[in-house]
């Protein structure tokens, strides 16, 4: 067994994923990002998710964890971080947990630069309800809710948190399985509201209606389109156009995290500045 | 052998990812959709397959030079 399984709830798998679903690749990818980390173990570490097919999987990690309401990981998070702010404290989302009906969490996690580590799942689909569009939902791309394509602009939801205060912001993808487990980790290592968009095949709700092929094709796209940063920056606009889409880190800052700054109230409201 | 296998077949949902992966077209699927390992002569030990195998059903350890003999 590899080690890193021991990070999972054996008794609970297989888990319940499509053949070829992404969620399993970037669930391990964050128990490799944890397993790097000497600070991190299973008793200082909560999982924390909200609901859809990837905010399963808490229940398969061998953590202290929370698997909560629609849209709210966010802020149950930030009660146990405030709680015991010498917890790690890892959420998991979808892209329409996040940036649907979690939108506000999510914004105003990244505002109060509150210490956690957010990983969005985007499938660009409500995998967990059959297929309706989300906020990440690209343009012209077909879901129960967009028969004719989606002509609602996406979300760029890295650009968002970068400009909503998040402090660590980064993309990787299902593909890029060593990029991933790297980017993750150096998210862990951010004191702050570190945020990373892991792009996930959905063949079951988003692939087969939008005809992108099995699961291997699905990932093959995330090949051929992902650009690295570096190389991003210095594509002319003419070369920035179908499908491509940069990774990377995009952005990180150095600023007062939520619990320093609330520890400061609890010190005056507790007589500290008589 | 460079490699050696460990399967989880309960795990494997047979959706193909390791087998398109695959570098040396190593892997195949079976009528019963659960993968085996068909040209293991063939394979370099990338691990390629056990990286993106979203169910973790296949596990490939290399094989010291001496032990491959
Ligand atoms: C308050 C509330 N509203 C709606 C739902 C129904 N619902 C469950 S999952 C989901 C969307 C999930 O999409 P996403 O967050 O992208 O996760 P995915 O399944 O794609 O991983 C919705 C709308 C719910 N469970 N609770
Ligand atoms: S519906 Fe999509 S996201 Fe949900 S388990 Fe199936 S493939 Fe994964
Ligand atoms: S990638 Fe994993 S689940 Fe998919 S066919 Fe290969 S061994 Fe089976
Ligand atoms: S280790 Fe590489 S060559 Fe061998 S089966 Fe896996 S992907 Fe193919
Ligand atoms: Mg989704």
């Amino acid at each position: 067994m590899r080690s890193y399984e021991n990070f999972f709830r054996q008794n609970r798998l297989p888990h319940l994923w499509c053949p070829g679903c992404g969620n399993g690749i970037v669930m391990k990818a964050i128990v490799q990002a944890i397993e790097k980390n000497p600070d991190f173990n299973q008793d200082n570490t909560v999982i924390v998710s909200g609901i859809g097919c990837s905010s399963r999987a808490s229940g398969y990690m061998d953590f202290d964890t929370l698997h909560t309401a629609h849209g709210r990981a966010i802020p149950f998070a930030t009660g146990v971080k405030l709680a015991n702010p010498a917890l790690n404290v890892i959420v998991i989302t979808g892209d329409g947990d996040c940036t649907a009906i979690g939108g506000n969490h999510f914004i105003h996690g990244c505002r109060r630069n509150v210490d956690l580590t957010v990983v969005l799942f985007n499938n660009n689909i409500y995998g967990m309800t059959g297929g309706q569009a989300s906020p990440m939902t690209p343009l012209g791309k077909k879901a129960t809710t967009a028969p004719y394509g989606s002509v609602d602009r996406p979300f760029d939801a890295c650009k968002l948190a970068e400009a909503a205060g998040a402090t660590y912001v980064a993309r990787s993808t299902a593909f890029h399985v060593q990029h991933l487990i790297k980017t993750i980790e150096d998210g862990l290592n951010n004191r702050g509201f570190s945020f990373i968009e892991a792009l996930v095949q959905c063949p079951t709700a988003y692939g087969r209606r939008n005809k992108m092929g099995d699961p291997a094709k699905m990932m093959a796209w995330m090949r051929d389109n992902a650009v690295m940063k570096n190389s991003w920056d210095k594509l002319p606009d003419d070369k920035k156009i179908g499908d491509k889409f940069p990774i990377g880190l995009f952005f990180k800052a150095e600023s007062e995290s939520y619990d320093e700054s609330y520890k400061k109230v609890q010190e005056i409201a507790g007589g500290a500045a008589k | 052998m460079k490699s050696e296998f460990t399967l989880k077949l309960d795990r494997c949902k047979g959706c193909g990812i390791c087998v398109s992966f695959c570098p040396k077209q190593v892997l195949a699927l079976d009528t019963l959709g659960k993968v085996y390992v068909a040209n293991h002569e063939n394979c370099i030990a990338c691990g390629q397959c056990e990286l993106r195998c979203p169910d973790y059903a296949i596990f490939m350890d290399k094989v010291k030079k001496e032990a491959a003999k």
